[in-house]
């Protein structure tokens, strides 16, 4: 027989807590604005495109299915670009290949930046002096301008790509991961912890990272956006995510011509792009909105 | 004052530190190349022969720290070195370059700068009002946006003209408007303060996103080729010209920035409004306009400079988008093309520039900040 206050410890408070933080949370989805229903809604669609893109693509991604520049057809309802591939099919493709490698990018640049961060700052003394002098000179360089800077020097690829960007982008996690667990490591169960004798590891994963993670969500969604706009112009610029895989930023660029004809077809990968970071954008101000304390 | 010259002797030595440092990163990025640019050059057609000619030509053989200092004081002489694909010297081809470049961000930074404090400030004095809801909605898109779909947007309507298919991408827009507009019409109802212009100018732009599927409106116009949509532009352009060949990159350019502009002022300005010498003012009786100029600007100054040099700052790294799609030949442009080219030298020149000029903007906000704020001077 066990010991009942054992038992009570063990399971009684854990399904309680997460109960009333769904309920919370859902109060709080409930009462969001519309636009931000309207981003949650756009953002599932852009998840079905990502994960089901082989389904719903009607025609293969670089298959040359007809002639170059259709216009719109029953059978191929966006036309064809240069090379006589489907324009939709190609969109769709492009969803999974660009959104997949953001997302990546951004991971990477989020656990580089982050951990590095919260290192900073609950070691502090010469690795945060360190660290910090280092992302300070390599801020002094305008992000796109070091990108380019990288890329001439390594090359084209998409896996340059992805490092590049991530270390571009993980100086500015540093910085906001760094300056919010400032807030943090001065509390006193962190010192209560450390004194306790628990690892640094687990101080930092237990009990900084815990209390960081409302801010660190929102700064997700911006770094994202700012990491996914990032590769889209790269690869406007022809410098990105490399033919022939489909890439809204490199669609743009393929078939700008066309719009000196009047034709809408260049601008409909350049609006997807758009959309995805309104969108998130929206739901990154509400959720800040929310974790700053309600202030309407 | 003499203490301001101080400051500003101090600032401009550490921005002169900062830069060395930053072309050290720029020169020893490439030592992190395996092998060495000769062979990336040569890449499969190398042969120890020609490799050990091309090192010799340019230089390599000499330890790196070496080739640092020599370069660092070629630029200090003024000499940018050869490009490493033509050989030719770069000084000579970005001098004209980067004269373009800071024609199109000035252009720009006349009309977005004080546009964009004027809205900023306005929608900090009506904030929480239907205006300041639509236009920070409005912002928040334009942020958004990638600069290019924002550009080729402007070339449709300005260069080529409203055409039959024009109702489409006009329903698109009209819709992202009707968005923003019913947010703000959604909270103003909750304070009862809806008022008849923005159900008006909501109508308006239902009517064009409804046009967009039923046609029903004779939206067509003749093609209007009214400015180019691309910027030709040789050393002999009169500045008449000039100004009307960049009209649709500046365009461009003062869309995203001022979105970004507006913002960051409109948050100062409101953080401004809050302080209790603002309250105290206004329960005094004082005027508005008076509250505004005598009482809240002269502590806004420092976070306004702040913001004008962040746009700055962001208007340098804008133009190399903007220009690629207008074919403005400026420094961006060949920056990109050096990098597709892999003319390394070239773009380590093109960057220690760009790196130079946004150093040099944010130590002059600071300085500027220090200047308007006196406190400042005296740190605790």
């Amino acid at each position: 027989m066990s010991d009942p206050i054992d038992t009570m410890v063990d399971q009684a408070p854990l399904p309680i807590d997460t109960e009333t933080k769904l309920r919370r949370f859902w109060r709080l989805l409930k009462a969001a604005p519309l636009s931000v229903w309207f981003s949650l809604v756009v953002l599932a669609c852009y998840a079905v495109l990502v994960v089901f893109a082989g389904v719903i693509a009607p025609f293969p991604e670089t298959e040359i299915v007809a002639g170059s520049f259709l216009p719109a057809s029953a059978e191929h309802p966006m036309g064809t670009d240069a090379l006589g591939r489907d324009f939709l099919s190609r969109m769709i493709y492009a969803a999974q290949n660009t959104v997949l490698i953001a997302i990546v990018t951004t991971l990477i640049s989020f656990t580089i930046g982050g951990f590095l961060g919260l290192l900073a700052a609950t070691l502090g003394g010469w690795l945060d002096q360190g660290l910090g002098r280092a992302v300070d000179v390599l801020m002094a360089i305008p992000p796109l301008i070091f990108a380019l800077l990288l890329l001439s020097i390594f090359g084209t690829s998409t896996l340059n790509l992805i490092l590049i960007i991530a270390l571009v982008d993980a100086t500015r996690v540093f910085r906001m991961a760094r300056a919010v667990a400032m807030g943090v490591v001065v509390m006193e169960y962190v010192e209560a912890a450390l004194l306790r004798g628990e690892g640094l590891l687990w101080t930092v994963t237990r009990e900084v990272l815990p209390n960081t993670i409302a801010p660190l969500m929102a700064e997700f969604g911006l770094r994202f956006c700012f990491v996914f706009l990032t590769i889209s112009a790269l690869s406007f610029l022809g410098l990105g995510i490399q033919p022939p895989a489909a890439d809204w930023g490199t669609m743009v660029r393929e078939n700008a011509a066309l719009i000196s004809f009047g034709e809408m077809t260049p601008l409909y990968p350049a609006a997807a792009i758009g959309l995805l970071t309104i969108c998130v954008n929206f739901i990154v101000d509400w959720l800040l909105k929310i974790s700053s304390g309600l202030k309407e | 004052m003499n203490s301001l010259l101080r400051l500003a002797g101090t600032r401009l030595f550490y921005g002169i530190i900062t830069l060395v440092v930053v072309s050290i990163v720029i020169f020893f990025a490439v030592e992190l190349l395996p092998g060495d640019v000769a062979q990336q050059i040569l890449g499969r057609d190398a042969t120890p022969e020609t490799l050990a000619a091309l090192r010799e030509r340019l230089g390599l053989n000499d330890p790196a720290i070496l080739r640092y200092l020599s370069w660092l004081r070629g630029i200090v002489q003024g000499d940018l070195g050869a490009s490493l694909v033509t050989g030719q010297p770069i000084g000579d081809l970005v001098i004209g370059r980067l004269g373009n470049t800071l024609f199109l961000a000035a252009f720009a930074a006349i009309v977005a700068i004080p546009l964009a404090l004027f809205l900023g400030v306005m929608a900090a004095l009506y904030r929480d009002t239907w205006f300041d809801r639509t236009i920070n909605t409005v912002t928040l898109a334009a942020i958004s946006l990638p600069e290019f779909f924002i550009a080729y947007i402007l070339v449709l309507f300005f260069s080529i003209g409203f055409s039959f298919q024009m109702s489409g991408p006009l329903a698109v827009i009209a819709a992202f408007v009707l968005l923003a507009l019913l947010r703000g019409i959604l909270q103003a109802r909750k304070t009862g303060e809806t008022s008849g212009i923005q159900l008006v100018i909501a109508a308006v732009f239902l009517l064009i996103l409804l046009n967009g599927y039923f046609r029903f409106l004779p939206l067509t116009t003749e093609p209007m080729r009214v400015l180019p949509s691309l910027s030709r532009m040789s050393e002999d352009t009169d500045f008449g010209e000039r100004i009307f060949n960049s009209i649709l990159p500046m365009l461009t350019l003062v869309l995203v920035t001022t979105a970004y502009t507006m913002r960051m002022t409109r948050a100062n300005i409101v953080n401004i409004l809050a302080a209790p010498y603002i309250e105290m003012a206004t329960l005094k009786g004082v005027p508005p306009a008076r509250i505004i100029f005598w009482h809240a600007l002269p502590n806004a100054w420092a976070p306004i400079i702040n913001v004008v040099a962040l746009t700055l700052a962001y208007l340098i790294t804008g133009v190399v988008v903007v220009e690629a799609v207008f074919v403005y030949p400026g420094l961006g442009q060949l920056l990109v093309d050096s990098v597709a080219k892999r003319d390394i030298t070239m773009v380590q020149a093109c960057c220690l520039i760009f790196a130079a000029a946004y150093v040099l903007l944010n130590m002059m906000a600071d300085v500027f900040a220090i200047a308007t704020n006196p406190r400042l001077l005296h740190p605790k």
